[in-house]
Order: C-alpha cells, then sequence, then structure tokens
C-alpha cells in the first residue's frame, strides 16, 4: 500500500462543505456497533470500522477488489433479512462502481444502509483529488439511482438525523458524511481475506 | 413462464414445428435451474443474455429466490462473495464478454477462497457472426484460469445436468472457484 504523503497542503486544501471530523462524525452514525454486520471499504473507511468495532467477527473489510463493498452488502443482506447490514466506504471505492448503486436501489432490500465517508480524495495514493471534490454529488447520484431514502450530513446537528436514517428498515437508505482532510483511525486490522472471511461465517452461525 | 407461454401460443399455426424444436432445445434449460435449486441457489446475479434467458425467467418466476439484474459483471462477483458470508449460495450469469469486467474483482474470490460458480454463455466462439466478440470470447478461458477459476465446458445438451452437478460439488463442497462455460455449439451460433 502507498504510504500517505503528509507534506503537501495544497493536495489536501479541503472543498467547501467537508468540515467534519472522521474520528467523532463515522462512530457518532454508526452507534452501538453490535446492532450491524459490516461490508468496510479499503484503506480509510476500513481502518475507522476496525477502530469503531476492535475488528471484530461481525466486520468483513476490503484490502483490495476496489469497487467490492456495495455490492458485497446487497448479497449479505439478501442473505441475512433477519441482520442490519451496514457498508461503509469511501467515495472513491463507491465511484469506481456506482451503478451498484442502481442495482441495489431495484432491490431495495429493507436491511441494508450505504455510509460513504467522503473526503473528497484518494487518502491512500497521495491524497488527489476525487471527483467529489469537483463538483459530483454522491446523494444526487444516489437519488438518481432510485434511493429513496438519502442523507448529506455536512454539518455536527446533521449527525442525529444520519444515524436514525442508518438504522430504519423502511427500505435501503444512503448516508453522505463530508469529512476534513485527516487521517483515518490509527488501527492494524486483521489483512487475511480468507481468514476473516471464515471468523465473519463461523460468528454468524 | 412468458416464454412457455410464447411457445404454447403458437402450437395452432404453422410456427408449430419451430416451437417444438425450441422447446426440446431449450429443455437442458429448465433441467438446469432445478438443478441450481436443488443445490440450494438462492440468488441468481445476472448481466441480460440470450443464452441465460429461461435461467433469468425462472429466478424471475420464483418467489423463493433473489434474482438480480446487474449494471456490470464485476457487481454480480462481489455479490457471490457477499451472499457466502451470510451463508447463502449464488450464481453469476454473464456472457463471456462480461468476464472481462471481472477481472480485479476476481481478486476477492482467490484471496478470501470464496466458492464461486459462474455460468458463462460464450460468444466469439463456434461460428460466431460478429467480429467484435472474439477477442474477448477467444480470451475467456484464459483469463478466468490466469485468476484461479476452474473452467469446465459444454458443447453437448446431454452434458449440462452432468457438468454443472460436477461443478457444484467442487464449488460448495470443495469450495473452488468454477466457471461452466456454455459453447456455441451448445446455445447456438449468433449469425450477427
Amino acid at each position: 500500500m502507498p504510504t500517505l504523503n503528509m507534506t503537501s497542503t495544497m493536495a489536501r486544501a479541503a472543498a467547501p462543505g467537508f468540515v467534519l471530523e472522521r474520528s467523532e462524525a463515522v462512530p457518532a452514525l454508526i452507534g452501538r456497533h453490535e446492532d450491524f454486520l459490516f461490508i468496510a471499504g479499503l484503506g480509510g473507511t476500513a481502518r475507522d470500522v476496525g477502530a469503531v468495532t476492535g475488528d471484530g467477527a461481525h466486520v468483513y473489510s476490503l484490502g483490495g477488489a476496489m469497487g467490492a463493498a456495495c455490492m458485497m452488502g446487497l448479497g449479505l443482506a439478501l442473505a441475512r433479512p433477519d441482520k442490519r447490514v451496514l457498508v461503509v466506504t469511501g467515495d472513491g471505492e463507491l465511484l469506481m462502481n456506482i451503478g451498484a448503486l442502481a442495482t441495489i436501489a431495484v432491490i431495495d432490500p429493507k436491511n441494508l444502509a450505504i455510509l460513504c465517508v467522503d473526503n473528497g480524495h484518494y487518502g491512500e495514493t497521495g491524497w488527489q483529488k476525487s471527483h467529489t471534490s469537483l463538483g459530483v454529488d454522491l446523494e444526487q447520484m444516489a437519488i438518481g439511482a432510485g434511493i429513496k431514502r438519502t442523507r448529506t450530513v455536512a454539518a455536527q446537528p446533521d449527525l442525529a438525523d444520519g444515524a436514525r436514517l442508518l438504522r430504519e428498515g423502511n427500505g435501503t437508505s444512503f448516508v453522505v458524511v463530508r469529512v476534513k482532510l485527516t487521517e483515518p483511525a490509527e488501527f492494524k486490522r486483521n489483512f487475511d481475506a480468507s481468514l476473516c472471511r471464515d471468523r465473519f461465517r463461523a460468528a454468524l452461525q | 413462464m412468458v416464454r412457455d407461454r410464447q411457445i404454447v401460443g403458437r402450437q395452432g399455426g404453422v410456427r408449430m414445428d419451430a416451437a417444438v424444436d425450441t422447446k426440446m432445445r431449450a429443455g437442458w434449460q429448465h433441467d438446469l435451474y432445478d438443478l441450481l435449486r436443488r443445490h440450494g441457489i438462492t440468488q441468481f446475479g445476472y448481466v441480460p443474455d440470450a443464452g441465460h434467458s429461461i435461467l433469468i425467467d425462472r429466478s424471475l418466476a420464483d418467489p423463493e429466490v433473489h434474482s438480480i439484474g446487474l449494471t456490470t459483471e464485476e457487481e454480480g462477483v462481489a455479490l457471490v462473495a457477499g451472499a457466502d458470508l451470510g451463508g447463502a449460495r449464488a450464481v453469476l450469469l454473464m456472457q463471456s464478454s462480461g468476464v472481462g469486467n471481472c477481472i480485479n474483482m476476481l481478486s476477492l474470490i482467490k484471496g478470501a477462497r470464496f466458492p464461486f460458480l459462474t455460468l458463462v454463455s460464450m460468444r466469439g466462439d463456434f461460428g460466431e457472426g460478429n467480429p467484435w466478440q472474439f477477442p474477448m470470447g477467444q480470451a475467456t478461458q484464459p483469463v478466468l484460469e490466469a485468476m484461479g477459476v476452474i473452467c469446465l465446458r459444454i458443447d453437448r445438451p446431454e452434458e449440462v445436468i452432468a457438468t454443472v452437478s460436477a461443478a457444484l460439488t467442487m464449488v460448495f463442497k470443495s469450495g473452488q472457484s468454477v466457471a461452466v462455460l456454455l459453447g456455441q455449439k451448445l446455445i447456438g451460433a449468433k449469425p450477427f
């Protein structure tokens, strides 16, 4: 994995509206983590979810296969309608397979929620701007895909409403939380994809 | 089943011979759907293709399964993995051109050893009339094998059930990833 390049302040200039601190906003939106099964995206969001859950057996985090998170969440949600599934992923990972939002909206499982942690940048590869810093609005894309319950959380007062939406059982929900260009949580998670699969399946039985 | 009704509707007319012939040729597809259901497949992900039309229609009409239209085939690879995490069995139905869309996503299958079954209807194969189909059609098996997917090819209707049964065992008992390639000798070549 590329190491973070923290030296270029120009590259890290945040777009307007990216003000929340991810280390506070992500735990506030998740709330009681034991209530969910998690699919976490690459890099930053895997570390965020790892820190919130202690890399629990109810979490499956990607270390590659960029673009898989939302569709893994759909397969899991359909397999386990008795559990609530939360996909936590970044703007770059989501953009790589943005069509998945259309696929998910058509099925609209009640027990699936997607939380996109949007910092407008590719933090893992040197903080290059992503499309969301350049005018792309992920909530509008989700709405256009047909997802009926969507929010953009850009300020502290929005957090409670975002958290509520992720837990509502009326259909798939989609929340974008805009965050500052700060480091994700310091957390060293397990990168053994096969071991994590076994661990996840065993804990569900 | 929409397709069956269409065939029945034609039986009084001049198209009867063609309709009966179509039904006989399509028989293995119905047997194949029943086989997949007997083995507990409950999620059918697909990008529509004529070669899979009966499986797709059967899954849409079956209240006990999830029939999931995909915007691109790689979505289906991730869907299969997610289903497995939840203890369910899924299958990905796609055309050979879609295999190219799956390459990096198959890292998930190989890296985590997810059981993976895909049925691939071939284009750019025996008797193909559209030159655009050849690059990916001819690369389908090498690409799958490069990503660790075992390929089993079927060219005759009487091989379908035995071959897919073998694939189901390899995938769900032995945890392998298997692509069953439905050749154009089996499904018919397209003249366009």
